[in-house]
C-alpha cells in the first residue's frame, strides 16, 4: 500500500515550509531515514527524511513551492503501485478546502511520527460527502456559524470532536484581535497606476518575522528607556583581555555588553522574565538572544546561562553561533527559549534606536555605536566615547523604575568593568 | 460525627429505628446469635430481645415469605441475606409479591420491607457468591434499589430505606464493610432515596459509579489529573432506583464525556440504563460515544489473578477516560 508524505514539523515555530530541493526524483529508490528533501522552514533549511523505504511514486509540490504542516507533499509505495485512488482522494479533499470560508490550517504535528499516523484525520472526514462530528462539535459548530466541511477532524476516523471546534474559534478570535483597517489604510488608489513594480514571493523567515513582530507591537504595551554610558573604561579593558589573546580568540565590546547585562539581569529579576496572564515566569538565569543580521533577515541565537560564563566563552560561543546562522545551520534549540535580548547595531555607525520586544521575553536592549564626542565635565569640555542603549520594556511586568534600575546596574558594569568581577 | 466502619455505620442505623419504631424487626440467617455473617447485626439480638432479632432456618423462600406477609400484617421487617446471590432462592417472593401487592391489591395493601446484604464480589467466593443483581431487580417496578458507597451513605440512606412504604433492596458489598468515614450520630440523620452525589467535583470527563466503584473511580481521577491534567467528575447515583439522572446528565452538560464504571455484567445492566437516559436528554451535549467498564461476560473466576482481570480497576477507568477525551 503506498503511503503519503507529509510537511513535517522541522522547526517549533514553523507553519510551513518551502521546499527548496528534491534530493529524490519520481521513481528513485528511497530507504528509511534517507534525507528525501530539502526545506526551508521560517528559520533555517532543514533536511526531511523519508519515514518509510520504497520508491518514491509521485511528487506533489515541487521545488520552489511550499505546503503547510501536515499537507501532503509527495507519495512513496512500491515500484508501479496505483496510486490513482490516493490522487483522488487528495483532490477531493482539495475541492472541499477550497469551499471554505475559513481555511483551518493544518494541525500542528510535533513528530515525525505523529505525521505518519495522521493520514486518515485528514481525509476521512469528508469521504462519501458524509462528515463525522460529535454531537457537541456539531451543535458549537452551528451556534458559530461555522461550516463543518471546513473543520478537519482530529477524532478517530477524523471525527470533528469539541477540541477541533475549540482550537477553530481560538484562531479566528485571535485574527479579530488585529485591526483590520491596516490593510485599508494602505491600499493604493486604483486610478492611475503610480508606478511598474515586480513582486516576489515572501519567505516563511519574512513571514515569520512579520507575525511575530505585529504580535508584539500589539498586545504587548511597549515603553522604551535610554541611557547614555561612557565606554572608555570598557574600551580599555577590552584591550587589556584582548592583549591576552591570539587573533581568532579576540572579543569585541559586544561580548563585554552581553556579559554585563548577563549580570545585571541576576540582580533585577523582573527584566529577566516573562509575563504570562495569570502569573509571571522568572527565569533563573540569563539565556540572552543576540540578534544576527543575516542575508534574507535576521535570527537570535541563543547564549545560555551567560550569567554563568566568562567573556571569552561568551565570545566563542557568540562568533560560532552567528557562523552557523549564517549558513543557516542553526538548530531550533539553538535561536529559541532567550530570557533576554541584545541588538547592536553599533557596527553600522547608528547612534540609538528602538528595538521589538520578542515575546514571551520580557525586554530588549538596543545598542547603538561606541563614539567620541565632547562632554562637559566639571567645568571642562572632555572627550570621552558615549554608547546609547535603549531597552524596550514590556510593561507588563516591569515598570519604569524596575528598568531604570537595571540600566543602572548595566551602565555601573560598564563604565567600571571591574564591578563584573564582584 | 464520628469515623465509623461502614459495618458499624449501618448497626448503627438499624439499631435507632429499631430504637426508633417497635414495628421494625430483623430477621435472617445468623442475624441474631451470632451477631451476623458480617457482623452488622451484632450487639442487637442481646438488646432487643428474640422477638425483634430472629434466626432463622437456611430457607430464603421462607423468610423473605414470612416477611412479606408481617408487612401486609403492618410490621417493617429488614430481611438480611447472607449474600444477594441467596436472594436468587427468594426471587419469587421478592418479585412475584413484594413488588406487585400495591399494584394488585389495588392499593390496600402496601410493603414496607427492607431486604438487604452484601452485593458483588468478594475474596475469591467464585461463580456463585459473587454476583452483583442490581441489574435484575432495578429491572422490576414496585421495587427500590439502594447502594451506598460510603460508610455516611449507607447510615443515611439504610434509615430512609426503613422508614419508606415500598420494598426496598438495599445492596451493601463485603468489601466496603471495613471502609472508614465520618457519619453522623444525630438519629434524624437520613438521606433521601433517589438523590445522587457528586464524590468529586471535575471538568473534563463525568464517571458515574456505584458502591464498590466508586473508591475505585476516585482514585483513578486522582491519577488521570495527575498525570494528564484532566479533571474528572465523580458522580455516585447512590439510589438506583429512583435514578437521579439529572444530576447525571447536568455533569455531562458540563464534562461532554461520560464513563460508568459497574461491577455488574454489562448486558442489559444498569451503565446500559444510564447510556440510554443520557442520549436522551443530553445526546447534543456529547463529545464521544459513551464508555461502559463492567465485569467480564463470564461467570467470576475462583483464581485471584482472573478474578482480578474481570473486574473494573483504576488502569481500565483510566483507558476509558483516555479514550472518551481523546488523548
Amino acid at each position: 500500500m503506498a503511503s503519503k508524505i507529509f510537511m513535517p514539523k522541522l522547526s517549533p515555530t514553523m507553519e510551513e515550509g518551502q521546499i527548496s530541493r528534491w534530493l529524490k526524483k519520481e521513481g528513485d529508490e528511497v530507504q528509511l531515514n534517507e534525507p528525501i528533501a530539502e526545506v526551508d522552514t521560517d528559520k533555517a533549511t532543514m533536511e526531511m527524511t523519508a519515514l518509510e523505504s520504497g520508491v518514491l511514486l509521485k511528487i506533489l509540490v515541487p521545488e520552489g513551492a511550499s505546503a503547510k504542516l501536515g499537507q501532503i507533499i509527495g507519495i512513496i509505495g512500491k515500484k508501479g503501485e496505483d496510486i490513482s485512488q490516493i490522487l483522488a482522494e487528495i483532490n477531493s479533499a482539495e475541492s472541499a478546502e477550497k469551499t471554505s470560508f475559513e481555511k483551518e490550517p493544518a494541525q500542528p504535528l510535533e513528530t515525525a511520527e505523529t505525521v505518519s499516523e495522521q493520514p486518515s484525520t485528514s481525509t476521512t472526514t469528508v469521504e462519501d460527502g458524509r462528515i463525522f462530528v460529535s454531537p457537541i462539535a456539531a451543535r458549537m459548530a452551528a451556534e458559530h456559524g461555522i461550516d463543518l466541511k471546513t473543520v478537519k477532524g482530529s477524532g478517530p476516523g477524523g471525527r470533528i470532536i469539541k477540541r477541533d471546534i475549540e482550537q477553530l474559534l481560538a484562531k479566528v478570535e485571535h485574527k479579530k484581535e488585529i485591526p483590520a483597517v491596516l490593510p485599508q489604510v494602505f491600499k493604493p488608489a486604483e486610478a492611475t497606476s503610480v508606478s511598474a513594480y515586480r513582486e516576489e514571493a515572501t519567505t516563511p523567515m519574512r513571514r515569520t518575522i512579520a507575525t511575530r513582530l505585529a504580535q508584539s507591537i500589539g498586545p504587548i504595551p511597549t515603553f522604551y528607556l535610554t541611557v547614555e554610558i561612557e565606554m572608555d573604561r570598557a574600551i580599555e579593558f577590552r584591550q587589556q583581555i584582548n592583549t591576552r589573546l591570539t587573533e581568532e580568540e579576540k572579543v569585541s565590546l559586544n561580548d563585554i555588553i552581553v556579559k554585563a547585562a548577563a549580570m545585571a539581569l541576576m540582580k533585577h529579576p523582573f527584566v529577566n522574565s516573562s509575563y504570562r496572564d495569570d502569573k509571571i515566569r522568572f527565569y533563573e538565569d540569563a539565556d540572552i538572544g543576540v540578534a544576527v543580521a543575516i542575508d534574507e533577515g535576521l535570527i537570535t541565537p541563543v547564549i545560555r546561562k551567560a550569567n554563568r560564563k566568562g567573556i571569552l566563552e561568551i565570545s566563542r560561543e557568540i562568533k560560532q553561533l552567528a557562523t552557523r546562522a549564517r549558513e543557516k545551520k542553526l538548530q531550533p534549540e539553538e535561536y529559541t527559549g532567550a530570557t533576554f535580548s541584545i541588538s547592536n547595531l553599533g557596527m553600522f555607525g547608528i547612534k540609538q534606536f528602538t528595538a521589538i520586544i520578542n515575546p514571551p521575553e520580557a525586554a530588549i536592549l538596543a545598542v547603538g555605536s561606541a563614539m567620541q564626542i565632547p562632554v562637559a565635565r566639571n567645568g571642562n569640555v572632555e572627550i570621552h566615547s558615549i554608547m546609547h542603549v535603549t531597552m524596550s520594556c514590556d510593561h507588563r511586568v516591569i515598570d519604569g523604575a524596575t528598568g531604570a534600575r537595571f540600566l543602572q546596574t548595566f551602565k555601573q558594569m560598564l563604565e567600571d568593568p571591574i564591578s563584573m568581577l564582584l | 460525627m464520628a469515623e465509623l466502619t461502614m459495618r458499624d455505620a449501618l448497626n448503627q442505623a438499624l439499631r435507632e429505628e429499631l430504637l426508633r419504631d417497635e414495628r421494625v424487626f430483623i430477621m435472617g440467617e445468623e442475624v441474631a446469635q451470632y451477631d451476623g455473617a458480617y457482623k452488622v447485626t451484632r450487639g442487637l439480638w442481646r438488646e432487643f430481645g428474640d422477638k425483634r432479632v430472629i434466626d432463622t432456618p437456611i430457607s430464603e423462600l421462607g423468610f423473605a415469605a414470612i416477611g412479606v406477609g408481617a408487612a401486609m400484617a403492618g410490621l417493617r421487617p429488614v430481611i438480611e441475606f447472607m449474600t444477594w446471590n441467596f436472594s436468587i432462592l427468594a426471587a419469587d417472593q421478592i418479585i412475584n409479591h413484594a413488588a406487585k401487592m400495591l399494584y394488585m391489591s389495588g392499593g390496600q395493601f402496601n410493603i414496607p420491607i427492607v431486604f438487604r446484604g452484601p452485593n458483588g464480589s468478594a475474596y475469591q467466593v467464585s461463580s456463585q457468591h459473587s454476583q452483583a443483581l442490581e441489574a435484575m431487580y432495578a429491572n422490576f417496578p414496585g421495587l427500590k434499589v439502594v447502594m451506598p458507597s460510603t460508610p455516611a451513605d449507607a447510615k443515611g440512606l439504610l434509615k430512609s430505606a426503613i422508614r419508606d412504604d415500598n420494598p426496598v433492596i438495599f445492596l451493601e458489598q463485603e468489601k466496603l464493610y471495613g471502609t472508614k468515614g465520618e457519619v453522623p450520630d444525630d438519629p434524624d440523620f437520613t438521606i433521601p432515596l433517589g438523590v445522587a452525589d457528586v464524590k468529586r467535583q471535575g471538568k473534563d470527563c463525568t464517571i458515574v459509579a456505584r458502591s464498590l466503584t466508586v473508591p475505585i473511580a476516585l482514585q483513578a481521577a486522582e491519577k488521570i489529573e495527575k498525570e494528564y491534567g484532566v479533571s474528572c467528575e465523580v458522580v455516585d447515583p447512590r439510589t438506583i432506583k429512583p435514578l437521579d439522572i439529572d444530576t447525571i446528565v447536568n455533569s455531562v452538560k458540563k464534562t461532554n464525556r461520560l464513563v460508568i464504571v459497574e461491577e455488574s455484567h454489562q448486558f442489559c445492566g444498569v451503565a446500559a440504563e444510564i447510556t440510554a437516559q443520557v442520549n436522551e436528554k443530553a445526546f447534543d451535549y456529547l463529545d464521544a460515544p459513551i464508555k461502559r467498564i463492567s465485569s467480564a461476560e463470564a461467570p467470576m473466576p475462583y483464581a485471584r489473578n482472573l478474578e482480578a482481570a474481570a473486574l473494573p480497576d483504576v488502569a481500565k477507568i483510566v483507558a476509558a477516560v483516555k479514550e472518551v477525551c481523546y488523548l
